[in-house]
């Protein structure tokens, strides 16, 4: 039996190329400040910590967890460490809002986090492998060619992944916290960007960014007397898929169908597009978007690149269900984190506390995270109302 | 928060310290992959079918992912394929000596239902398409080993497209078949 659970406070850290001034330890902790600080908490009210990052590899430090105890305050309490790829700071978040609606807990930390800069995600994810040919070029060429078939089978015009490069970067200049800040950017500068992993060009893929995000979760009892708007928690749901399998639908994921479907079925939604106010979700790649428009019912299959083109996701040409209002994965991607802050920023917009990047009125919103061979699927929508 | 980050005036700040880690494993390949990868030594592609899909893997885990099922019937396959979908990369990949730009390609061997990742070489890469039948180049067989690398490409072969619908769905004896 599950109980109602909120955000009752949110903290990031200003997203950047490189963090010289702080370790990761520092890193987490000043996320994780901010978030009791925006909750009005101190450390002794945190019952428990769930933190969430991506492969070890990817900063060469094994099990961080085992020396951030102490900078996340877990001393004397419980901590678990959360591993799905790059949807980890989704399914963090979840497991974090489990360990409330459980009843288990009735207040828990919850921080995600990667400091890029300490070492190489693209070699992290180039090592080879007995079975197969060493040909692993980084997550790029790993989605290129599913992207590649979307294009295909979709016809979308050629410039729709350049038309949301853009977009999300607009929207990522009105964020103060977003790593990218590109008000100026424009379809020609897209365009003539180095093409990287053909059809992927440089500015249709996300940054590599040092950054922590952190949310403190509350059982109902005490979100109703939480120093700021809670988020309510409305669904939340996960899934997962083998990687490789015959027959298996690797530009419209089984898994992330069910996931939506799942999270829509919770929260009361019958038609995301119509009564969703507002979505952030996981788009490494500009292509993700169109795609990812399909894959969770805001477009019929094969007309994701229309809502795209009409504008119908930008929150500055006024659409009716602005995508990544933040800037998205496109603007900000510290991996482990990328996950985390697309649930903190869908809990922001219906606190209402997004100021240039506020969808007006937001009252629910989707958070999305995706990871692996997109096979790892997390969501929830957060709603400034209870139900 | 500041304050917390203060660094003492006298103290520099330490940004960087090189720290590598040399990974070196054994890897224990199982049945499935230990009949492939031995069959491949002797230049020989083999998947495994799938008893209740029919559908057949390569490289065969053992077990079909989709049906949750073993996976043991052996099945030689030819050593021709289809491009299924492919990234022309122009960065270089960590560790791997090759020239950009190159072509990465998901190429579905004759008999089987599921592409393997390849390179795909002695083309112009502005002509390479979904639906292009390619058949590996091996290296020579004194350099063949337990991998997938002993083919060291695959290279355009002169026969007509595969309709998109019917890739993946090729017998071993290709578009004939």
């Amino acid at each position: 039996m599950s109980t109602l659970a909120a955000v009752v406070g949110i903290g990031q850290t200003k997203y950047t190329t490189k963090r010289e001034d702080v370790s990761i330890a520092g890193l987490v902790r000043e996320a994780a400040a901010r978030a009791l600080q925006d909750a009005d908490l101190g450390w002794d009210d945190i019952d428990a910590v769930i933190v969430g990052k991506a492969p070890d590899m990817f900063e060469g430090v094994v099990m961080p967890e085992i020396y951030l105890t102490d900078a996340l305050g877990c001393n004397g309490k419980p901590m678990l460490r959360v591993h799905t790829a790059g949807s980890v700071g989704g399914s963090t978040a979840l497991v974090a809002a489990s360990h409330v609606q459980s009843g288990a807990f009735k207040r828990v930390l919850t921080v995600a986090f990667e400091k890029q800069s300490e070492s190489n995600a693209m070699w992290a994810l180039s090592n080879p492998q007995p079975f197969s040919t060493h040909l692993n070029a980084g997550a790029g060429g790993y989605f290129a060619p599913i992207i590649r078939e979307y294009i295909r089978r979709s016809g979308a015009p050629y410039d729709t992944g350049i038309k949301v490069a853009v977009k999300d970067r607009l929207h990522g200049a009105r964020n103060p916290l977003a790593h990218l800040q590109l008000p100026n950017i424009n379809m020609q500068e897209v365009e003539e960007s180095f093409m990287l992993w053909d059809p992927i060009r440089y500015l249709e893929s996300c940054p590599s960014s040092d950054g922590a995000c952190a949310m403190v979760i509350a059982s109902e009892e005490l979100a109703d007397k939480a120093a700021r708007p809670p988020a309510w928690i409305r669904g939340v749901a996960m899934r997962s898929e083998p990687t490789m399998y015959a027959g298996r639908e690797e530009v419209n994921p089984q898994a992330g169908r069910d996931c939506a479907a799942d999270v829509y079925k919770q929260a009361g939604i019958t038609d995301p597009r119509k009564d969703l106010d507002v979505a952030e979700v996981y788009v490494p790649f500009s292509w993700y978007e169109p795609m990812w428009l399909e894959n969770l019912g805001f477009a019929p299959e094969g007309e994701g690149w229309k809502l795209t083109m009409e504008g119908a996701t930008s929150l500055i040409d006024g659409g009716d269900i602005p995508w990544n209002p933040s800037g998205g994965v496109l603007s900000s991607n510290p991996i482990g984190a990328s996950g985390m802050i697309r649930f903190a920023e869908a809990a922001r917009q219906v606190r209402g506390e997004c100021g240039e990047h506020q969808v007006e009125g937001a009252k629910l919103a989707l958070g999305h995270a995706y990871g692996g061979g997109a096979q790892f699927f997390a969501m929830w929508v957060v709603g400034a109302e209870k139900g | 928060m500041s304050d917390e980050n203060n660094v003492g005036e006298d103290n520099e700040t330490v940004t960087g310290i090189e720290a590598p880690i040399y990974l070196k494993y054994n890897f224990t390949a199982g049945a499935a992959a230990s009949r492939f990868l031995t069959r491949i030594k002797e230049g020989v592609l083999t998947g495994q079918r799938c008893p209740r899909c029919s559908q057949v893997y390569i490289p065969p885990r053992g077990s079909c992912a989709a049906c949750g099922v073993p996976t043991e019937e052996e099945v030689e396959l030819a050593d021709k394929a289809t491009v299924e979908s492919f990234t022309i990369v122009s960065i270089p990949i960590p560790g791997n000596p090759i020239e950009p730009p190159f072509v990465v390609a998901n190429l579905v061997p004759d008999g089987a239902n599921i592409s393997v990742i390849h390179l795909l070489s002695e083309c112009d890469n502005a002509e390479v398409h979904i639906g292009q039948r390619v058949q590996a180049v091996w290296k020579p067989q004194e350099e063949w080993g337990y991998a997938l690398d002993n083919i060291r490409y695959f290279k355009p072969l002169d026969e007509p497209d595969v309709p998109v619908e019917r890739i993946g769905k090729l017998p071993v004896t290709g578009l004939e078949g």
